[in-house]
């Protein structure tokens, strides 16, 4: 048997012959590219298998993404492919971790449809992430140019509209977490829900797995829920909201469950991410036209964006959850139970929340990114806080921010309003301190413990978590520079 | 009652020497100030009547100060707050607002349950003290 003889081939000349040939010689590696403001641009994180050339992998992932498939097809001929080829144009290795590469990748703006995350995210990451040419693929940011981000709705009301809905400014707003996550019946679920509101939390929240299960049916759930809300804003004079969890099987029962929380009164509904992008957006459209505030829980996205070789960065999922539209999302605490090193998630912070967030290897933006005028997403940290960090929470996180305290309120050992008097009392006095121009992040345990002389709630926080902290190292941290997560 | 609306209703009330410390952090990222009274606490309520217009030109906080000292003097039983303004293009909003004066006695609210069909109520929130006509609510 005689192996056919394939002819040296020439890239230029033999670029439609039939057959297989490199990606980064069918147009998708361009090193002198230089990207247009309207392209999309991505950075890839890059771990090619042994003997395949970063370049080829980068043109591999810029192809697969875009117009390519494994072989020549000479129907490419039938378009303007040069302009719907995405478009490797820069590929450098990480500093200090061999094998690894950032490529990055300009996609133009016809590839993807208007107002819509599923078609964004079915091209960039829709393929590419089994390709067996590499060991891994990490999608660590996307520059989303202003074209584009005008053709999504954005939050529906965003952090200015919420302050002004619910009149409070000035301080980060304050939540919990209804606890234990299930099992409560609807009538002591509404008691966990009282007691925290009137003790001074902002809002309480169902979990992200409180849906409607055999021990509490999300009807009674509302109905005792707003029960709590509205005789906790009689005994404080002060808006409440208690985030009623959406999230069903199907998008129907979601609608439902959104309608009947708008008829009640809530100011506010929930979902979680394990819904889809689809059904997040239409919720999103749903909660604009109904004036109802939106919050997002990041269920289940620690299965991809935890591990620095592989998956999305959530600084991603954040982008595109600002451009579907969220009032809230749940995005790190710093010092709580949950992954977050403070570079990393002070990246996510300025994603959500500021208009033009400039690049910063630091925090792990890799390219500038302007919002223009879309509303800023509110940021929530919940997980493992207590009402002894409130003065590293505020240095973290900064003032519009939903900090929520679910163990640390409803498990203090006063009972559960006197758990929500403490934590509102902290951020209250490190938000006092802050703007008399006190050194608050250094003086913060001796502003709180001279608070807790006058207030016995807060006295008795600090004894029980004063020293509760979550000391482990981080996964996800900046190539630039390594900081250890803080105490 | 103790209504809890504004950034420090958490707090003992602030002396003048926090207070300026706070109209001085507003100044210093360039906020105007403004002095506001009701004697209707309704947390809905986000009309509250004007001490004058928003203070855009004032940079003296212990003129500030003595804004808030009028207002308290015209009208000693009434709730009056300090707000600071941010005309930053993005935010356009109040930046803070806290309570520097309340009534003696906070008349508190009264939650009305109006029941309807298949286990649903209607709330609304009543302030006690809406029942008389303004200017004779917290006068006694």
């Amino acid at each position: 048997m005689t192996a056919i003889e394939t002819p040296p081939r020439d890239a230029a000349t033999d670029r439609w012959s039939s057959g297989v040939i490199p990606y980064a010689q069918m147009g998708y590696w361009e090193p002198d590219y230089v990207p247009k403001d309207t392209d999309l641009l991505c950075a890839f994180r890059i771990t090619p298998q042994d003997g395949v050339p970063p370049e080829e992998a980068a043109a591999a992932v810029a192809g697969e993404s875009s117009t390519a498939t494994w072989t020549v097809v000479w129907t490419d001929r039938l378009t303007a492919h040069e302009h719907y080829q995405a478009k490797a144009y820069k590929v450098d290795p990480v500093a200090g971790t061999p094998g690894q590469y950032i490529a990055l990748i300009a996609y133009a703006l016809d590839l993807f449809e208007e107002g819509s995350i599923a078609n964004l995210t079915s091209s960039i990451i829709g393929n590419v992430f089994g390709f067996k040419a590499l060991r891994a693929l990490r999608l660590e940011d996307m520059r989303i140019p202003l074209h584009y981000v005008n053709t999504f709705q954005g939050p529906p009301h965003g952090i200015v509209m919420e302050r002004e809905y619910l009149n409070k400014y000035g301080r980060p707003l304050l939540g919990a977490t209804t606890k234990p996550k299930l099992g409560l019946s609807a009538r002591n679920y509404g008691r966990v829900v009282y007691e925290a509101l009137r003790g001074g939390l902002d809002f309480t929240k169902d979990d992200e797995n409180i849906n409607s299960q055999p021990f509490m049916r999300w009807r009674d759930r509302y109905l005792a829920s707003m029960e709590a809300v509205n005789k906790a804003m009689a005994e404080t004079g002060e808006i409440k909201g208690h985030y009623l969890n959406v999230t069903a099987g199907d998008m129907e029962s979601m609608y439902e469950r959104a309608e009947f929380a708008k008829e009640i009164g809530s100011v506010i509904i929930m979902m979680d991410l394990t819904v889809g992008y689809t059904a997040m957006t239409s919720m999103s459209k749903w909660a604009r036209r109904n004036g109802v505030l939106l919050h997002l829980h990041r269920a289940g996205h620690g299965t991809y964006t935890r591990q620095k070789t592989h998956g999305v960065s959530f600084r991603v999922i954040a982008k595109w959850c600002r451009l579907l539209g969220v009032d809230h999302i749940h995005a790190g605490t710093v010092v709580g139970k949950l992954e977050g090193d403070p570079n990393m998630v002070r990246g996510y912070y300025d994603t959500l929340r500021d208009g033009f967030v400039p690049r910063d290897p630091l925090h792990g933006i890799y390219f500038d990114q302007d919002w223009g005028s879309m509303p800023g997403v509110m940021p929530v940290a919940s997980g493992g806080i207590h009402a002894g960090q409130t003065h590293q929470l505020l240095h973290y996180l900064g003032e519009d921010v939903v900090l929520q305290f679910g163990g640390g309120t409803i498990g203090h050992p006063m009972g559960v309003a006197a758990g929500a008097t403490a934590n509102r009392t902290a951020v209250e006095l490190i938000v006092q301190a802050r703007n008399e121009g006190r050194d608050y992040f250094t003086e913060g345990p001796e502003i709180l413990r001279a608070g807790g002389r006058w207030c016995a709630p807060l006295r008795a926080a600090l004894d029980v978590w004063g020293d509760i902290s979550f000391n482990y190292e981080s996964t996800d941290t900046p190539d630039v520079a390594t900081t250890a997560t803080p105490a | 009652m103790h209504v809890t609306q504004g950034t420090f209703s958490y707090l003992p009330p602030l002396t003048d020497a926090q207070l300026k410390a706070q109209v001085q952090y507003a100044l210093d990222n360039g906020w105007a100030l403004s002095v506001e009274f009701t004697d209707d606490p309704h947390p809905r309520n986000f009309l509250w009547d004007m001490w004058g217009l928003p203070m855009f030109d004032l940079r003296d906080p212990a003129a500030i100060l003595l804004e808030v000292q009028r207002c308290r003097d015209a009208y000693p039983t009434r709730y009056i707050r300090v707000n600071a303004y941010d005309r930053t293009l993005g935010r356009q909003t109040t930046a803070l607002s806290f309570i520097v004066q309340r009534p003696k006695d906070e008349k508190g609210f009264r939650l009305e349950r109006q029941e309807g069909r298949d286990r649903q109520v209607r709330y609304t929130l009543h302030p006690y003290a809406a029942d008389r006509p303004s200017g004779e609510r917290y006068e006694r």
